[in-house]
């Protein structure tokens, strides 16, 4: 096959995967999926806070799972 | 309680790393005032080979990016990777490895770059044992950051996972091919390339350090972040997946722009010059997916300074990936290149994009790794904001301004044909503006320090009695 030809082809090839992607990214099949991974950093079980660097919060933990 | 339900993640690293950013940031921005002072005042070199300009402009590139963006980096992926995984990290040893080798490469950078040892490859200075160590530190790291994907807990990888992945494999590739090179002694090497092939590995490893160090990293970061901190979902999750595959796919190829006018073929140059048209696209699909996360919630920049600099950031993100499409242009190119534009560019992104996505994102880490709620003094993140601020805006409109105007002084011909100013005369002409940059600079710099007191502060606070004791008990 001439390069050249080769070359058109691999452009319309990602052309159509380029439009594939949004197509797959948009369809409303998707959307529960995304909206749910979207969450992900506002889910969390904790607060993000290493508290076993400060000796306060440890005991007022305690405190509180003893209630 | 809830407590107790979550896994015991890997701290020790993020905070290690967490810390160097800011010593690290303050070293590599120091750097640069000295050499920003240099170029005012060339008696700052004090006569000493090693405090030549040529030897301290590498020493400051290789600390600013690879030392405190390297470590911002490493800090918040291994952060956001456990937690949005909801595992642990892979290997904690291999973790300390990653921290204590990264120290080790920047303290080895620290130290033959003055003395004069390079492989004059710009980004990539470093000489070939240093490499090798780079590179096992690296591989280490993506197998931390991809194992911890491997046992994750969670369905989805989260989309700053994404970009982080593709930070960290592409760099591994940039570097590993890039670096590569015929060692002669254990300080001298020869890159295998040649010619214009060299010239041309080194701007596709030179432009995709741009494109996968210092932005798809720093947009993983952002899409954690601004997220947590603006308490909103980011705005599309759709957009993100558009954009992360098309900016990977297009920046690839924008390194040619660095080579307009030379001895690379024309079609090379062409083809750089469109695919970095083209890569305004993506760019924007990430900088408007980041600012309209806070839409409904404007209010919150007004009182939230770590949310100014998350915003900001990304301000800065749009215009200089604006600025980066429109130098590309070829017409465009022949004006702005090898004057102090480039320089101006370089930094709207490095201070006003990098640098403050990573602040942001430090303030929000810091406290939570020392125990805290927040950091000790709200009021002076609040005042690094503004003072970082000044600082950019001052730098970048000098650097602007002394650009296009040495850019045209060397254009300019007389009627005879012969060039209507000496270089000297357009170095004699930028001197006022190189001590608006030396201002800017050490305005940005000063900010760092403050964000030093407030970081010593801040880890001093666990110590002391706690004020907030009754707060929890309330709840």
């Amino acid at each position: 096959m001439d390069m050249n030809i080769f070359r058109g082809l691999e452009t319309a090839a990602l052309l159509v995967l380029f439009v594939g992607l949004v197509i797959w990214a948009y369809s409303g099949k998707r959307k529960k999926d995304f909206d749910e991974a979207a969450n992900m950093p506002l889910n969390e079980k904790d607060d993000g806070i290493d508290h076993s660097m400060n000796p306060n919060t440890n005991t007022i933990k305690q405190g509180e799972s003893h209630e | 309680m809830t407590e107790t339900n979550a896994p015991s993640y890997n701290y020790t690293v993020v905070r290690q790393f967490a810390v160097m950013t800011v010593i690290w940031g303050i070293v590599g921005m120091a750097v640069g005032v000295l050499l920003a002072a240099q170029l005012l005042f060339p008696e700052l070199n004090f006569d000493t080979p090693w405090l030549t300009y040529s030897r301290i402009r590498p020493l400051h590139t290789n600390a600013v990016i690879f030392a405190f963006g390297g470590c911002a980096l490493m800090c918040t992926s291994l952060y956001v990777v456990q937690r949005t995984c909801q595992t642990p990290l892979f290997s904690n040893f291999l973790a300390g490895f990653v921290f204590w080798g990264w120290q080790l490469v920047i303290l080895l950078a620290a130290i033959s770059l003055p003395l004069g040892y390079t492989s004059s490859k710009e980004y990539a200075e470093l000489e070939w044992p240093i490499d090798i160590l780079i590179a096992l530190v690296w591989v280490a790291y993506a197998i931390v950051f991809f194992g911890t994907i491997m046992k994750r807990k969670s369905p989805h990888i989260y989309v700053a996972n994404w970009f982080y992945g593709a930070f960290i494999l592409t760099v591994a590739i940039l570097h590993i091919v890039n670096s590569a090179a015929i060692p002669l002694s254990w300080t001298k090497s020869y890159s295998v390339y040649a010619g214009a092939v060299d010239a041309m590995v080194q701007w596709w490893y030179g432009h995709n350090a741009v494109g996968f160090f210092l932005t798809a990293g720093f947009l993983g970061m952002m899409y954690y972040y601004v997220p947590k901190q603006a308490g909103r979902p980011v705005y599309s999750y759709r957009l993100s997946i558009v954009h992360f595959w098309a900016l990977i796919a297009i920046y690839m190829w924008a390194g040619p722009h660095h080579l307009h006018y030379t001895a690379l073929p024309d079609w090379a140059q062409s083809l750089g010059m469109i695919m970095s048209l083209i890569l305004l696209a993506p760019s924007w699909g990430g900088m408007i997916n980041g600012i309209m996360t806070l839409s409904g919630a404007w209010h919150k920049l007004r009182t939230d300074p770590i949310l100014k600099f998350l915003i900001v950031s990304l301000s800065f993100y749009g215009m200089s990936t604006f600025e980066g499409p429109m130098m590309a242009i070829k017409t465009v190119n022949a004006l702005s290149h090898y004057t102090e534009w480039t320089i101006g560019h370089v930094h709207s992104g490095a201070l006003g994009w990098v640098a403050f996505v990573s602040i942001g994102a430090m303030y929000y880490m810091l406290p939570r790794m020392f125990g805290q709620k927040e950091m000790y003094s709200i009021k002076l993140i609040n005042w690094h904001f503004w003072i970082a601020t000044v600082g950019v805006v001052l730098y970048i409109a000098a650097m602007w301004i002394a650009g296009v105007m040495e850019g045209l002084m060397w254009r300019s011909f007389n009627d005879d044909g012969t060039l209507a100013y000496t270089f000297v005369q357009t170095v004699e002409m930028k001197k006022p503006y190189y001590a608006i940059r030396l201002v800017g600079g050490a305005l940005f710099l000063s900010g760092m320090f403050i964000m030093a007191y407030n970081m010593f502060k801040t880890m001093a606070a666990p110590k002391r009695a706690t004020v907030d004791k009754a707060a929890p008990a309330v709840a």
